[in-house]
């Protein structure tokens, strides 16, 4: 077991370090010029001709890399001098455009993602298999038909359009909650729930249809498996059969799916923070991608990746323990 | 008691001959399923539809006299808003006016759904090719090849795939145009088809990877395999007839995930350029008229929906119609 665990993060390192690679080449051959942008429209060719040597895109690509690399084990200085500044590891690279460390922006924005990804989370993965239940047990009638036309839409809907709706039917049509206007919840705890309660029932609504045809699917194929034949041999109660067999057997593919979604969340929900705006990982992005900001682009990547795999291995872990057979391989 | 064994049993099960018990194929069966889903039929209509409204787009648009370009001013009133309720809806104009433009919004949104169909389409069409060779490559050749596939795969799933379609749009359609696709909506179509593929085809080969692994065991394919057949036989014969309803099953669920993401980015200002007609198009300029126009958020969104929810109800419905235990239940 051991041996195996190590194995899958020996192998989570090694493809991150690739992801890493095929992130920084990406960035680094588009067109945007990083040294250009470090100053405004009045901007002199000597400046940005320091600032290039400055922030090491002087350098060839590789070495360019390697400096990244190695910034985020032991930390990076840029420039000599009093004009000199450091950011300590793990340094993701020095945004110029908004004057600050990467790492310091990530984990600036990264609470606000967090507490968006989780309260989404439990919301939906209530609602999904809930409603999941409901379809799989009356199954081909109005419950059902309603739930899988929940599901249906839901999936298929744009999440900018849900979002909207959902903005201006509560804050502007009925007025029932103030404009979103984020604030930590250790400060203001009521407006951090009136600003959050949107973003989550957005996110949870999108998602939650996937998890509701995921369980119906689950619960009709766990039907008609031998064990529940057996159960109903044996004269025990329908509600103890689904309960304990039918429903824990859907569990368990959900559960894993479940874990690489959150992950890919923690990532930075782009669009519902953009609409909602919550000054989370998401958003930043964006404001990246519009400024060619590339070291921020390059580090809110790296971290969207890091719990991608990260995921990816607890997952194939606990696999590991549910099912013996997964760890010889 | 000579029972010959023959397609059609004249036989029932008392002896008495007469009642006729057809045997059926698979394939027939799952029809048989099918027809009897008169939602799924009814999805399936809605897609027929769509498809025909797109297609003859132009034509439809001359018969009726409107154009998705022309400037109407007259239907708008001084605030530039359509004249008239529900969004400026007349004998005119079937379902009104763009605020602030006066074009037709039947108009728009059937040249709309060429470009949300064209996307969707190509997009499914080029990820499942993709998908589906590199699954079965992988899922036949198994060992150091799957192993290949199988980390290109990983490394593939690691990327945030949203965040880089959206920062890799400019760049990359200036390339395009570069390389000589046309410059403006066909570079960014490209994009957008090129983009999904490169993210989406590891969704569809994870799955006929798994379905192919499992059939080159079985006894028909060994049978083939023994009496001679070479390898394009077994692929094309023996497996792919029998990936084709995994697969669809995916296709009808990705697609409308396609038209989604196309109308994202548009929404975004990263997809379609004013002033052609496109779904996000419609739906990211209807946002800004909420209030005064409310009619105009609805039909684009509503549009999507249903044409969204007729491929997930048909996804739903074929998966059913294949699954042979499907009329078994026991709880």
């Amino acid at each position: 077991m051991l041996l195996f665990v190590t194995r899958r993060i020996l192998f989570a390192l090694a493809l991150l370090l690739a992801v890493s690679f095929f992130t920084y080449m990406l960035f680094a051959m588009l067109p945007a010029d990083p040294a250009a942008l470090t100053c405004g429209k009045n901007c002199k060719p000597e400046i940005i001709e320091a600032n290039r040597v400055r922030l090491g895109y002087d350098k060839p690509l590789l070495e360019q890399y390697w400096l990244f690399i190695k910034g985020f084990f032991v930390g990076r200085d840029y420039g000599v001098g009093a004009a000199a500044f450091s950011c300590p590891a793990p340094s993701l690279g020095y945004s110029f455009s908004q004057h600050e460390c990467v790492t310091t922006l990530i984990a600036r924005t990264f609470p606000v993602t967090f507490y968006l990804s989780l309260g989404a989370f439990i919301l939906w993965m209530t609602l999904g298999i809930g409603l999941g239940t409901i379809a799989a047990l009356k199954r081909g009638r109005w419950q059902d038909r309603a739930a899988t036309t929940f599901s249906a839409v839901g999936v298929s809907l744009p999440t900018f359009y849900i979002g909207l709706l959902v903005l201006f039917s509560f804050c502007i049509w009925l007025r029932i909650l103030p404009f979103p206007s984020y604030e930590s919840p250790f400060e203001d705890p009521l407006s951090f729930l009136t600003t959050m309660i949107l973003p989550w029932t957005t996110l949870a609504v999108l998602s939650a249809a996937g998890y509701t045809r995921l369980t119906r699917n689950g619960m009709l194929e766990a039907m008609n498996e031998d064990f529940v034949r057996l159960g109903i041999a044996k004269g025990l109660r329908r509600r103890t059969i689904i309960r304990k067999y039918v429903l824990r057997s859907a569990l368990v593919p959900i559960v894993t799916i479940a874990g690489l979604d959150f992950a890919a969340l923690l990532g930075g929900a782009i669009i519902t923070e953009s609409v909602f705006s919550l000054p989370g990982m998401g958003r930043m992005s964006i404001r990246a991608v519009v400024e060619s900001d590339l070291p921020v682009l390059v580090g809110t990547t790296m971290t969207a990746a890091v719990f991608i795999v990260l995921a990816n291995v607890v997952v194939d872990v606990l696999y590991g323990v549910l099912d013996p057979r997964v760890r010889s391989k | 008691m000579s029972a010959t064994f023959t397609d059609t049993a004249t036989l029932a099960s008392d002896g008495t001959v007469g009642v006729v018990i057809e045997g059926k194929s698979p394939r027939q069966l799952a029809w048989m399923r099918f027809r009897r889903d008169k939602f799924a039929l009814a999805a399936a209509g809605v897609i027929l539809f769509y498809i025909f409204a797109a297609a003859f787009a132009p034509v439809i648009c001359a018969v009726l006299g409107i154009s998705p370009y022309e400037l109407d001013g007259d239907a708008l009133n001084d605030f530039g808003l359509p004249k008239g309720a529900f969004g400026g809806i007349s004998s005119e104009h079937w379902l009104g006016v763009e605020p602030g433009t006066g074009r037709d919004i039947l108009a728009r949104l059937l040249y709309g759904a060429r470009v949300s169909l064209l996307v969707g389409f190509l997009g499914t069409l080029l990820t499942t090719t993709i998908g589906v060779m590199i699954g079965i490559f992988a899922g036949y050749r198994r060992g150091k090849v799957d192993a290949v596939v199988g980390r290109f795969m990983d490394l593939t799933l690691a990327f945030p795939s949203f965040l880089l379609i959206i920062a890799l749009t400019r760049p990359f359609t200036q390339r395009l145009e570069s390389l000589g696709v046309p410059e403006g909506n066909p570079a960014r179509l490209t994009y957008i088809v090129l983009v999904l593929a490169t993210f989406g085809w590891v969704y569809v080969a994870r799955v006929v990877r798994g379905q192919t692994l499992s059939l080159r065991e079985r006894e028909f394919v060994e049978a083939a395999r023994a009496s001679g057949a070479g390898t394009g036989h077994i692929v094309f014969k023996q497996l792919l007839p029998n990936l084709w309803a995994p697969v669809i099953v995916i296709v009808s669920l990705s697609l409308p995930g396609y038209v989604a993401t196309e109308s994202t980015l548009s929404f975004l200002g990263l997809g379609m350029l004013p002033p052609a007609a496109s779904w996000g198009v419609m739906l990211g300029d209807s946002v800004k008229y909420y209030r005064a126009d409310p009619t105009y958020l609805f039909i684009p969104g509503v549009a999507l929906i249903v044409l969204v929810l007729a491929f997930n109800i048909l996804g739903d419905a074929v998966r059913d119609a294949l699954d042979p235990k499907a009329d078994r239940q026991t709880l």
